[in-house]
């Protein structure tokens, strides 16, 4: 029988990064002045179940690595090894390490060899060391059988069990089925004299037996079935002559039924209460992400199902129609809560990402020479899977600049009266539809006068009358950096353009508040799922389009005399005292149909602290949306951000909100 | 009559492998996740055989073997061992806890079919 | 369908990335213009009638727009337009091609589909040197069919091309 074994390859990827990530938990609890005996012990049956499975399942890679790392850790495990810091990193680095490994099987490309080789030999020196008699890896021949394989007629083997080899299970009935399995088998069996057939003998074994395979098999092999009974058991092996001899004397007991003891093992199976299967005690069960997309989009398409049977349904008679209205009143509900239930599969606690962060801030501090303590609030907030995939590295990027830049030195923070021990707080919560995560440090803050000065001499338009928040927004320009030294940290000034793109793709928003001398608050918002959108419809000519409704501020009918054009052809239209920027969806989106500004409908939108009006033509509605991408068949189109299917099945595009006000208004000065 | 075994492992990898090959060679197979759930299903239910990881969290393989051994209905059972482990001392801890052999990791689905056909025809 | 016709399906499927082999395959055939063109028929998901399209701002005439094929977006490119042959016209007669390639859904409006082929070796001809409206780039050899005058073309290449501009240079760059 042979068996494609990559169908459990999923499953031992996920367990694995589980296992990296408690043995990385585990090994950052580790306090080498007082060692934990369970965390220790934690730490190895990660490592052992990663190389378990790597054996199993091929990965020769993976399994080879983590032996030395289970080596280290049993002697740590036993007390020959103590623990010290050094080692304690060494295993942190080791758990990359395994990770890279890990990752690169999983994604069937080469893994980072460099990367590799050197922990291995760290670890190769580590375990070389002192404080330890070497560890014999070499696995040591049970019953040192002489390595004689000349190949001879067969074996005469004699055998007898002590009286208790029942007890471990085993069965010399078994053994010598094996036996007859490498060739032609002859047993004699000798029975004591005085045997009686009672209870108490059939749970002792009395027998000896003096056997002759005929079989070119090696003495390794024959010494293989007796491999689980060599301590409990005489065992002599011996060659027969190579000439072949007459035995007619010898009986051949073929399965032994003469033998009493096997009762116990073929007892009849016990009919006792009904079976279990598997374990009641998990609440969970794991699902591939694909299944739950599937569910996903069918439950997206039963939204839209459903909002074209509630069209319908407006224009029946109510009174003619009651019962149907009625069911579709109950529809209505019912598809909105599967809508919640489904999407809720799909969410995971912020603490996915979280949890990533201590280890980062131990290293990273250690390397810049600060003290830095990591607080996280609300890590049980739950957030979209494909959010927090997305968030993962933009959040790193700000964390790793507030420890970078944030956070001082033990000296400069004593000079600054402040406790040596900075620290960053990670927090998330629900706010209305949206999940708002901050990054907060006791740092230094951000210097406006540096910032000011920095943007100017990267030719960035900055005048002294800006506010706070304008002067913030700076740091988020392409290119910009304020760090004086150039760290390998935090990079080199790029990254907070990106960070601020990302977060934008997201139909999210970030907020900066900062004192100097104090520290700096980062503020992300993120609409809970990237799948369902709050929009309003709006009808450009022939063509509807959604505005997400998290964008608009109003929507209002301009006064003639209220639009104004200024240079060539940008229009302003003024709200109450405010000139925002004016522009007609028609030119925008240049489709033919529908007149140019000819009702000054607007509607008004934000983002990123930036007002723009849209002209538009009609107001249709409000509602849910399913986002459907572009790109998966098509391409990045201008300023959509995605589509979706209307209630009638047509496609209208989702306007994205952050990109029309921010490609309409390139200047950072207002 | 079917035969039922007992898998258990701490990796939920190796428990489908273990399961699903069995499955696949006609067995009936109850998986636990550590010892103690698995000491608490053979007391339950009377397995034929008994496939045991030694290092898992709450009760371990040795653990486990001991205190099944100390059950009536499990004083001969075969009760294997899947261990890493192939140092004699190591064997010698599971066997003196009363296992009836081991199984080395790893191993693949031929060699694991083999071994219980060893065990339990 | 029976296994031994999906064996036989996934066996062509297999030879299809050396676009050499044209051989002994099935095209569907389609009209352009006064030219009849084939392609390789395990691109083709399904035929269908023209839907409303939602125009996209900011494409080439071509690109139509997209439609909704059972909850997803798919863009619809008119061929018709592309190679600017036939007459743009919709009605109810007006027919798309539902192609899968390079793991992307398009939609192709063509005057007409003819039916499907089955082409041996010795009926299909090197590509020439220069021909009609689509680039010779994309044409892997002609089908002589009785009367008939096949121009193959290697589709999934034709979409991916930058000249169709239906996908992002980055997607393009995978292919």
């Amino acid at each position: 029988m042979s068996m494609d074994l990559s169908r459990f390859h999923q499953t031992f990827f996920e367990e694995s990064f589980e296992g990296l990530d408690s043995m990385e938990a585990a090994l950052l609890r580790l306090d080498p002045a007082d060692v934990d005996a369970e965390t220790i012990n934690t730490i190895f049956r990660a490592a052992h179940s990663i190389k378990g499975g790597g054996g199993t399942f091929g990965f020769t890679a993976v399994s080879a690595f983590t032996h030395l790392l289970e080596t280290l850790l049993d002697q740590m495990r036993s007390g020959r090894r103590a623990v010290v810091p050094e080692l304690v990193n060494l295993l942190l680095r080791s758990v990359d390490a395994v990770r890279e490994l890990l990752q690169a099987a999983r994604d069937g490309r080469a893994a980072n060899l460099e990367l590799i080789a050197g922990h291995q030999l760290a670890l190769e020196q580590a375990l070389a060391g002192p404080a330890t008699p070497a560890v014999p890896t070499v696995v040591v021949a049970a019953g040192g059988e002489p390595a004689v394989a000349a190949p001879n007629r067969g074996w005469r083997i004699r055998f007898a069990p002590h009286p208790g080899l029942f007890r471990s299970g085993n069965d010399p009935l078994r053994i010598l089925r094996e036996l007859s399995g490498l060739g032609q088998l002859r047993s004699e069996v000798e029975l004591p004299a005085p045997l009686k057939l009672s209870a108490t003998v059939a749970e002792e074994s009395h027998a000896r037996w003096q056997l002759e395979l005929i079989s070119g098999a090696s003495e390794a092999e024959v010494r293989e079935a007796f491999a689980w009974v060599e301590d409990d058991c005489e065992l002599e092996i011996t060659a027969l002559a190579p000439v072949a001899e007459a035995r007619p004397a010898l009986t051949l007991i073929q399965g032994g039924r003469a033998e009493a003891p096997v009762a116990a093992a073929s007892a009849p199976r016990w009919t006792g209460p009904e079976r279990r299967g598997g374990n009641e005690a998990t609440g969970s069960i794991r699902v591939p992400t694909d299944k739950i997309d599937v569910l996903i989009n069918l439950v997206g398409e039963l939204v839209i199902t459903q909002a074209m049977l509630a069209q319908t349904g407006a224009q029946l008679d109510p009174v003619a129609n009651e019962r149907l209205l009625t069911a579709l009143a109950q529809l209505d509900r019912n598809t909105r809560s599967l809508q919640e239930s489904v999407m809720g599969i799909r969410m995971l606690p912020m603490d996915f990402v979280f949890s990533r962060f201590p280890r980062m801030i131990h290293d990273l501090a250690g390397k810049l020479g600060k003290q830095v303590r990591l607080e996280t609030q609300g890590a049980d907030t739950e957030l979209d899977k494909s959010v927090i995939e997305k968030i993962a590295d933009p959040l790193t990027h700000l964390v790793r600049n507030a420890l970078d830049h944030g956070i001082e030195t033990p000296e400069q923070r004593r000079a600054a009266g402040k406790p040596e021990e900075g620290v960053i707080t990670l927090a998330a919560s629900h706010r209305g539809g949206n999940i708002i995560i901050e990054i907060v440090d006791d740092g230094r803050g951000l210097d406006r006068e540096r910032i000011l000065a920095k943007a100017r001499s990267q030719g960035l338009e900055a005048a002294d009358t800006l506010s706070d928040a304008e002067v913030w927004q700076l740091i988020f320009a392409p290119g910009f950096s304020t760090a004086e030294v150039i760290t390998d940290v935090s990079g080199r000034g790029v990254g907070m353009d990106v960070v601020k793109k990302n977060i934008l793709a997201l139909n999210g928003q970030v907020e900066l508040a900062s004192q100097l001398g104090r520290g700096m608050r980062i503020t992300i918002r993120l609409p809970l799922t990237l799948a369902i959108l709050d929009g309003m419809s709006i009808a450009v000519g022939n063509e509807v389009f959604i505005v997400p409704l998290a964008a608009v501020v109003e929507s209002l009918q301009a006064r003639p005399d209220d639009v104004k054009t200024i240079g060539h052809s940008s229009r302003v239209v003024r709200v109450r005292n405010e000139l925002v920027p004016l522009i007609d969806l028609h030119e925008l989106v240049r489709l033919p149909g529908g007149a140019v500004g000819e009702h000054n409908l607007c509607i008004l939108i934000e983002s990123e602290g930036r007002k723009l009006a849209l002209g538009v033509d009609e107001l249709l509605g409000q509602q849910q949306v399913v986002v459907k991408s572009l790109e998966s068949n098509y391409r990045r189109v201008p300023y959509m951000s995605g589509a979706t299917i209307l209630g009638d099945g047509r496609v209208a595009l989702i306007l994205d909100a952050a990109e029309l006000v921010r490609r309409t208004q390139p200047a950072i000065a207002a | 009559m079917s035969l039922r075994i007992l898998a258990v492992d701490d990796s939920a990898s190796m428990r489908q492998m273990v399961a699903f090959t069995l499955q696949a060679a006609g067995f009936e197979v109850a998986e636990a996740e550590d010892g103690a759930v698995a000491l608490d299903l053979a007391q339950k239910e009377k397995f034929k055989l008994v496939l045991a990881d030694v290092n898992m969290p709450n009760m371990d393989g040795l653990t486990l073997v001991k205190q099944l051994r100390t059950l009536p209905d499990y004083k001969f059972t075969p009760l294997l061992m899947l261990t890493t482990e192939s140092t004699p001392e190591k064997k010698a801890e599971g066997k003196a806890a009363g296992a009836t052999g081991w199984l080395v990791k790893p191993f693949n689905p031929e060699q694991l079919i083999a071994t219980i056909r060893k065990v339990i025809g | 369908m029976d296994t031994a016709a999906t064996e036989a399906r996934k066996i062509t499927a297999a030879a299809d990335s050396r676009s050499d082999i044209a051989a002994g395959r099935e095209y569907l055939t389609f009209t352009l213009g006064a030219e009849e063109y084939g392609v390789d028929i395990l691109k083709v998901q399904e035929i269908r009638g023209y839907d409303a399209v939602t125009r996209i701002p900011d494409a080439p005439d071509f690109i139509k727009g997209v439609i909704n094929l059972r909850g997803t977006i798919v863009p619809v490119v008119d061929m018709r337009l592309k190679f600017k042959l036939g007459k743009a016209e919709y009605n109810e007669f007006t027919v798309m091609i539902i192609l899968n390639i390079a793991r992307r859904v398009v939609g192709m409006v063509v005057d007409g589909v003819s039916d499907v082929l089955q082409l041996t070796a010795e009926q299909i001809r090197p590509a020439p040197e220069f021909g009609g409206a689509v680039n010779t780039r994309y044409i892997t050899g002609l089908g002589a069919l009785d009367q008939r005058m096949l121009i193959l073309v290697d589709i999934e290449k034709l979409m991916s091309g930058a000249d169709m501009a239906l996908m992002d240079a980055q997607a393009q760059s995978l292919q």
